[in-house]
């Protein structure tokens, strides 16, 4: 097949995977944090709240778009779609497998690999200061603007952490290229430890994950650093002014940011798309082991259904959950979907983790915020930084 | 074919002096101090650009080390002038280079 | 498919220079600029410097400009007003600085030895190993001396920056 179909398929699969998993993140996030604070969250439009993302789109697109007359003209647009856009552009370099051929032609589980595809993220990351700075300023709202400029100088602040803490695995994996970069964490210590650069000797980089996650959620705005768009403080912050669409634009860049960091994290540390024990010890089959107990828990639940409404959807869902864990078991797909099933679970479980967080602890007030990054991260992060250079040279690699 | 496509080396150093001559003018005939420096800025880039298409061409990448270093220089230089307008701003509340125009405070 | 790409950007490389220059408010200069370096990080891709291309980006659109847009929302500043010089400037003023710039232009292409033309994919020196490698033996003064410099730069911000309290 020509490079070129074969590029442009792979790119609606993406856009298309991405843009659905936006909706139902946010859909996730609403039922964990309502669990969380022992409420029910989405429940009655769909089984479970699975369609509130599509009525909450219908919503958002039919709502008044307005254009105030105080506001910038020109910038007062341009604003979430270069959020938008940026968010989204990222994802082109985020490796999800190993290279298979598709039909009898070699490619890469991946849109683009750059040779310098860290510095492209990072790139991206200290773009997306331009669009929280814009959206405020052309607003012409004070609360809007302070919230605007707490946003980017946090933004820029926690992006001196993040590069050092993205500098010390590159400098085990001797490469800046995100495909090396994961199979260079292929492979088992003593038989079963996983070589993720978050255990690799000679420098296990744990430190540094966990400052990569603290900066992280700072990057993105979330609790317990999102005082820039705290409902109760700065009325909603630097998206105040935005309605119906670019609202939604916002909002949206805002998952994507989450989930191209968590990607990133996966990448550098938790060992891409490589499974946690060996595929001797069965590790292909954990994916079928996983569905085929989701399909049995919903069957379950829909023959003893705790409402009228979930005798008829819940064995639906079972059935869905069953084919998908027999896709899984063919061994034709399993070269396709095994390392896309293991990429997909640690980046859901860092994002499990940011909205546990959120339902969890509170937040930070600014001067602690800034106070945190400068006097503590950023100096550890260089601690990290020196210590892993240390021991690399030592160890002679 | 990549005769037909390939551009010229001198077509990227003119861009580069076009770049330069137009911070030039906007440093001359600009009154807002931001603006001048941002013209300053325009110079700088233009000269890096000039650096890379050197080095392209001499095929060494000391061009490329030149203008990285010229980019620090720059972030360091932007530090600092922007903290003296701020400096200038708070003592004469103006930005226009036409009002900064007596010693005595 | 080179040249294409260079006249693309360099086209937007120059409307965005030329609107830092003609615009009135600093934003619009500002976010002009980020457009001028944006296209100019394309032209060095063409050029072989990935990384160069790279730290454009991520140092000069994404932290220096970033610094720019910052002070001018913290200062407030507003469009400055159209200052009329004296006629006689106003008249030359277009014609000098085409000839200042065909001049350049004239000496740039009597000087510049006949090459083969920039092609993409031609000069593969210019990766990250390329430029570490060179910083770390042959630069590293230079690089000591620019670590150095941004201290002093940081020292002086913050000092120059900071409100007197009396």
């Amino acid at each position: 097949m020509n490079f070129y179909l074969l590029t442009l398929i792979k790119a609606g699969v993406v856009a298309l995977v991405l843009l659905t998993s936006l909706a139902y993140l946010q859909w996730a996030e609403r039922k964990i944090l309502a669990h969380i604070q022992l409420r029910q969250g989405p429940y009655r439009v769909g089984p479970h709240g699975l369609l509130q993302p599509l009525a909450d789109v219908i919503k958002l697109m039919t709502k008044e778009d307005l254009l105030p007359p105080y506001v910038n003209r020109f910038f007062y647009p341009f604003a979430p779609f270069l959020a938008v856009m940026l968010s989204l552009i990222a994802i082109a370099v985020i490796p999800f497998g190993p290279e298979v051929s598709v039909f009898g032609q070699r490619t890469l589980m991946q849109l683009t690999d750059l040779g310098f595809g860290v510095l492209f993220l990072l790139a991206i990351s200290s773009l997306s200061v331009y669009a929280v700075a814009l959206g405020g300023w052309a607003s012409n709202n004070k609360y809007s603007l302070l919230g605007s400029l707490r946003a980017s100088a946090q933004m820029i602040s926690y992006e001196l952490p993040l590069a050092m803490a993205v500098v010390a695995p590159l400098l085990m994996a001797n490469s800046l290229s995100l495909r090396e970069i994961g199979e260079a964490q292929a492979g088992f210590y003593l038989g079963f430890i996983p070589r993720w650069f978050v255990f690799q000797w000679p420098a296990p980089q744990v430190i540094g994950f966990l400052i990569f996650l603290v900066a992280a959620f700072a990057e993105t705005n979330r609790l317990p650093f999102d005082l820039p768009e705290a409902e109760n403080e700065l009325v909603a912050g630097f998206h105040t002014e935005f309605s119906s669409m670019k609202f939604a634009a916002f909002f949206m860049a805002e998952y994507s940011n989450m989930i191209t960091i968590t990607a990133f994290a996966t990448l550098l540390f938790l060992g891409a798309w490589h499974p946690p024990f060996p595929a001797g010890w069965g590790s292909d089959y954990v994916p079928v082991l996983v569905f085929l107990t989701a399909a049995a828990v919903s069957l379950y639940h829909g023959l003893n259904p705790a409402r009228g409404r979930d005798r008829r959807s819940l064995p639906v869902v079972s059935l869905a959950f069953f084919a998908v864990g027999i896709a899984f078991g063919v061994p034709l797909l399993q070269t396709y979907l095994t390392p896309v099933f293991w990429f997909a679970a640690k980046t859901g479980a860092i994002l499990f983790l940011f909205m546990w967080v959120r339902g969890t602890l509170p937040r930070f007030r600014y001067d602690q915020l800034m106070g945190f990054t400068w006097k503590f991260l950023f100096p550890l992060s260089v601690a990290n930084l020196l210590f892993t250079g240390l021991v690399v040279a030592l160890s002679g690699e | 074919m990549t005769s037909l496509t390939a551009v010229p080396l001198s077509w990227y150093l003119t861009l580069s002096v076009i770049l330069f001559v137009l911070g030039v003018t906007g440093f001359v005939i600009r009154r807002n101090l931001i603006t001048a420096f941002m013209c300053i800025e325009l110079m700088l880039n233009g000269v890096n650009l000039s650096f890379v298409a050197f080095s392209y061409e001499l095929k060494q990448v000391d061009g490329h080390i030149y203008s990285f270093f010229v980019m620090v220089v720059a972030a360091a230089e932007a530090a600092v002038g922007l903290a003296i307008i701020l400096a200038v701003f708070r003592s004469r509340q103006t930005l226009l280079s036409d009002e900064v125009n007596s010693m005595k405070l | 498919m080179d040249l294409i790409l260079f006249l693309t950007f360099a086209f937007v490389a120059v409307a965005c220079a030329i609107n830092l220059v003609l615009q009135t408010h600093p934003i619009s200069s500002a976010l002009s600029l980020v457009g001028v370096m944006g296209s100019l990080a394309v032209l060095y891709l063409l050029l072989g410097g990935e990384f160069i291309a790279a730290a454009q980006i991520i140092v000069y659109a994404g932290a220096i400009m970033v610094l720019f847009v910052f002070v001018i929302m913290l200062l407030n500043a507003e469009g400055e007003p159209v200052a009329m010089g004296p006629k006689l400037s106003r008249t030359l003023g277009i014609p000098l600085i085409v000839a200042l710039a065909g001049l350049l232009a004239f000496i740039v292409h009597r000087v510049l030895p006949p090459g083969a033309g920039v092609a993409f994919g031609k000069f593969t020196g210019g990766t990250a190993l390329d430029v570490g490698r060179k910083l770390f033996t042959d630069y590293v003064l230079p690089f000591e001396v620019t670590s150095i410099l941004i201290l002093i730069a940081i020292l002086g911000a913050v000092v120059l920056a900071r409100k007197e309290i009396h």
